[in-house]
């Protein structure tokens, strides 16, 4: 897992972005250091000195000044330059006919990711192959949110009523650490995204694994009384587990949740212990979450998380 | 205290001795510029001392990773109602009122020229302010930032009534401006003193004309929205209702049309200032007057044309980013002028660094960092990356922190003993700048790296990723010795009212019309007005053998 930043890219997308930061940086380095140094430079050489002389009262030259305006502007237009360029290579059109690889849909407070080819579900950690342009379309399901990985490329707001398209790519196999930047409400802070990028044979095998349905054969005792419980209880109003009950997309579906890493986008890693207190009280692990209290018994909880863990 | 010297009549005694013969009701009542001017400062200040401990607030719950002395709830109140409240009743309200006081002096004029419209706009901002403050008492601030976002501002999202506090408070709010725009033009138009041409305006005059010409052209625009917001939230309409056929990016259009100006609307008239105080500390006129009041007109037109910087990461396009990119990119060129010519002032002077030159050269600095990472910004690929992350945060702090109080700051130790009659402590004032400098910087320089290193904005915790906690923690500490500053120049207010030494008519050799009369000056300002034949009245008088005017000036 890598602690991301744009200056350590890790996709053809982010690349061009790091660069056009490093220029612009450098120039913003080097203006700031000559202004600080002229400042400093002026407040130690001329200071009052008791007994001095008025000082000269100029008023202006006009050269100098036009000087000072010009050679700002020289250096935009090269700025300006550079930014055009790494735009095109940050952002690729998107010719027309060209459809879109995978959905992803901002929720309050989860990212819901549907493959449109491989029809696979997925919730807040997103495999990609390696080294392959993903053609993503972003939508909300209710307020703005935004999407952003910093070592896969730039930022895209879903917007509502505003789908937008952005490419995802990353070069080399491993976690991407991402989050949602654009205020969203009460648990903006916790709607984390992780993007797993692996090869194109694991992907391969990581989706054949999420389409098959999860075996009920080898289930304890525990488990399939969770099992019931989760048909029993109202669980499925907005969680969905494939070939068990119909797809809702207003709560994350649960197919494979058992082999997901974190939790409620990110509070979380997924651990038994942890599945079973935000079971328990989900209002205590992310307060304002959607999930409410179902004042689950221990032993509703004990089977809820036994069935739950299941879902490799 | 007998040794007071008073040189033109009873009421020319310092603010403090006045203050205990006069009655409330001679502050309520009054049409005073300079009274309403000094109720301005005041209201600003204590609304900024309410920010103030919000920003603490803030900074306490963020200290540690995954802290829970805030809830959610809480942190997303107090973070809107923070950021409220700096923009609309602290960083307006002290440059209105600064111009309020200072604009009739620095022009010769009696008195503004609507009066009682002037106190009308006062008592707007105090009420609207209050109203929105209620909001707290009332079920709950608005929670959905400073910008309020539709649809996370409609009531699907915002139930509670906080959201209609923020759209009315600040439409009150927003009229009070409106009519104060409307008096200060008129009075700088109208009021002015024979020989006081339009190009001998002092520059903090100049500025705040063209920033009233941006508050009476933007802040149509912010109430127009609110009411939309308001007509959806009460009756049901569908303006940025998206669920119903309505646009979020609509209400993002019309917010920046008015949001960008508004940052040069509290960054102008700061401009200002520091056109007036760094020529005076340097002993030399400021270079290239022309320059600078023609880079401030440059500045409010190209204002009008970057609103949508603000939405670079919403989806417009390649062509919309790069039209919008040109616009942002050019306004750094009159911004970097203004820069050039204030060193420029300062080269071959004879600079005392008193507390005001202290704030101006930081303001120089600070300013310089917050409008160059403004220029990465405008290089939108960078702003895909950073935009609304700690970053941003830093950005927007250097500018109007580092930029706009710095200015303020340095203005306040200037003006300070013509408002009251008595000069700042010079001692408590080093103190005050050197604090704030370091905590300032402890503060918000290190954000720029939290923003890179991936933590977004308006958040209530983080998890626990290497170097964030350490980060948070060196903000955490710097906004505290931010906090020891305003403490030190509050009690350095105190005792100056109290034990203040005397400042006489000119306590600084200034040149403008505002240190011609006494100290605080009388009711009608002027006993007699010095002759002006250039921009520099009182250094002609001072020196009849190299008098500006022979300069053509």
């Amino acid at each position: 897992m890598q602690n991301g930043s744009p200056f350590t890219p890790a996709s053809t997308l982010a690349q061009p972005i790091a660069h056009l930061f490093v220029v612009v940086g450098m120039v913003m380095i080097a203006i700031l250091l000559l202004v600080t140094a002229l400042v400093l430079y002026a407040s130690f050489r001329y200071r009052y000195r008791p007994g001095a002389r008025e000082p000269h009262q100029e008023f202006g030259r006009r050269g100098l000044e036009i000087a000072w305006t010009v050679a700002p502007l020289i250096l935009l237009v090269y700025i300006f330059t550079i930014t055009v360029h790494a735009m095109h290579r940050a952002d690729p059109e998107v010719s027309q006919n060209r459809l879109p690889d995978m959905l992803i849909v901002g929720h309050q407070w989860w990212w819901e990711a549907r493959y449109l080819d491989s029809h696979v579900l997925a919730a807040n950690e997103i495999h990609i192959p390696t080294g392959k342009l993903f053609l993503v379309r972003l939508e909300s399901a209710d307020v703005i949110h935004d999407w952003w990985v910093p070592q896969l490329g730039r930022k895209m707001d879903a917007v509502p009523g505003h789908p937008n398209l952005f490419w995802l790519e990353a070069d080399a196999p491993g976690t991407y650490l991402g989050t949602c930047a654009e205020y969203c409400g009460a648990e903006h802070a916790w709607m984390r995204i992780r993007v797993i990028a692996e090869p194109q044979v694991a992907f391969e095998g990581w989706t054949a694994q999420q389409l098959a349905i999860p075996s009920t054969a080898a289930m304890s005792a525990d488990a399939k009384d969770g099992e019931k419980l989760f048909q029993k209880l109202t669980c499925s109003n907005c969680h969905s587990v494939s070939g068990f009950t119909q797809d809702t997309g207003v709560g994350p579906n649960l197919t494979h949740i058992a082999g997901r890493e974190t939790l409620a986008a990110g509070v979380r890693t997924n651990t038994p212990e942890n599945l079973a207190k935000w079971l328990a009280n989900p209002q205590a692990v992310k307060p304002e979450s959607h999930m409410p209290n179902f004042q689950l018994t221990n032993e509703q909880v004990r089977y809820l998380t036994a069935y739950l863990e299941t879902l490799q | 205290m007998s040794d007071v010297p008073v040189t033109v009549g009873a009421q020319t005694l310092p603010l403090t001795k006045r203050e205990h013969t006069s009655s409330m009701l001679r502050w309520v009542a009054t049409v005073d510029h300079k009274k309403i001017g000094i109720m301005y400062l005041v209201t600003s200040l204590i609304f900024f001392a309410a920010g103030g401990i919000e920003a603490l607030l803030m900074r306490i719950q963020l200290a540690v990773p995954g802290n829970s002395f805030l809830s959610p709830n809480a942190y997303n109140q107090i973070f809107t109602m923070h950021g409220t409240t700096m923009i609309f009743l602290v960083a307006m309200p002290v440059l209105t009122g600064m111009a309020n006081y200072l604009v009739p002096l620095m022009i010769g004029a009696k008195d503004v020229a609507l009066p009682r419209m002037n106190a009308l706009s006062l008592w707007l901002l105090v009420f609207g302010g209050l109203f929105l403050y209620f909001s707290f008492l009332a079920g709950g601030a608005p929670s959905a930032g400073w910008f309020s976002y539709a649809p996370l501002s409609e009531k699907a999202y915002s139930s509670s009534q906080g959201l209609d506090y923020y759209a009315l408070g600040l439409f009150i709010l927003g009229i009070g401006s409106i009519v104060a725009a409307i008096n200060l033009i008129a009075t700088i138009i109208l009021f002015r003193a024979p020989g006081m041409s339009i190009r001998r305006l002092p520059l903090f005059v100049w500025m705040v004309l063209i920033t009233q010409f941006l508050i009476l052209l933007a802040l149509p625009a912010l109430n127009a929205s609110l009411s939309m917001l308001l007509i959806d939230r009460l009756l049901n309409a569908h303006f940025f209702v998206t669920a119903s056929g309505g646009s979020a990016l609509l209400w993002q259009h019309f917010f920046w049309a008015f949001g960008h100006p508004e940052v040069y609307i509290v960054v102008l008239p700061a401009f200002g200032m520091i056109s007036e105080v760094i020529p005076v500390f340097s002993g030399k006129v400021i270079y290239g007057y022309e320059f600078v009041a023609a880079s401030t007109v440059a500045i409010a037109v190209l204002s009008f044309l970057v609103w949508a910087h603000h939405m670079f990461a919403v989806g417009m396009g390649h062509p919309i980013d790069t039209i919008f990119a040109i616009g942002s990119m050019l306004i750094a060129v009159p911004t970097g002028v203004k820069i050039f010519n204030w060193i420029a002032t300062m080269w071959g002077g004879a600079i005392r660094f008193t507390t005001a030159m202290l704030f101006a050269v930081g303001f120089l600095v600070m300013f310089t960092i917050g409008g160059l990472s403004g220029v990465s910004f405008a290089a939108f690929p960078i702003d895909w990356q950073v935009t609304d992350t700690y970053y941003l945060v830093a950005h927007l702090h250097y500018v109007l922190f580092g930029g706009t109080i710095f200015a303020v700051s340095s203005g306040i130790y200037y003006w300070f003993p013509k408002i009251t009659g008595r000069l700042l402590s010079e001692k408590f004032g080093k103190a005050h700048f050197w604090i704030m400098l370091v905590g300032f910087n402890l503060t918000f320089f290190d954000q720029h790296f939290l923003g890179i290193i991936g933590m977004p904005r308006r958040v209530f915790t983080y998890p626990n990723l290497p170097g964030w906690g350490t980060m948070n923690m060196i903000s955490t500490i710097g906004a505290f010795i931010m906090g020891i500053a305003v403490m030190l120049f509050l009690w350095n207010i105190l005792i100056t009212l109290l034990q203040g030494e005397i400042a006489g008519d000119n306590p600084w050799n200034a040149w403008t019309l505002e240190w011609a009369t006494t100290s605080p000056p009388p009711e009608e300002n002027f006993e007699l007005l010095p002759p002006i034949r250039s921009r520099r009245p009182l250094w002609d008088l001072a020196h009849p053998e190299n008098p500006d005017w022979k300069h053509g000036r």
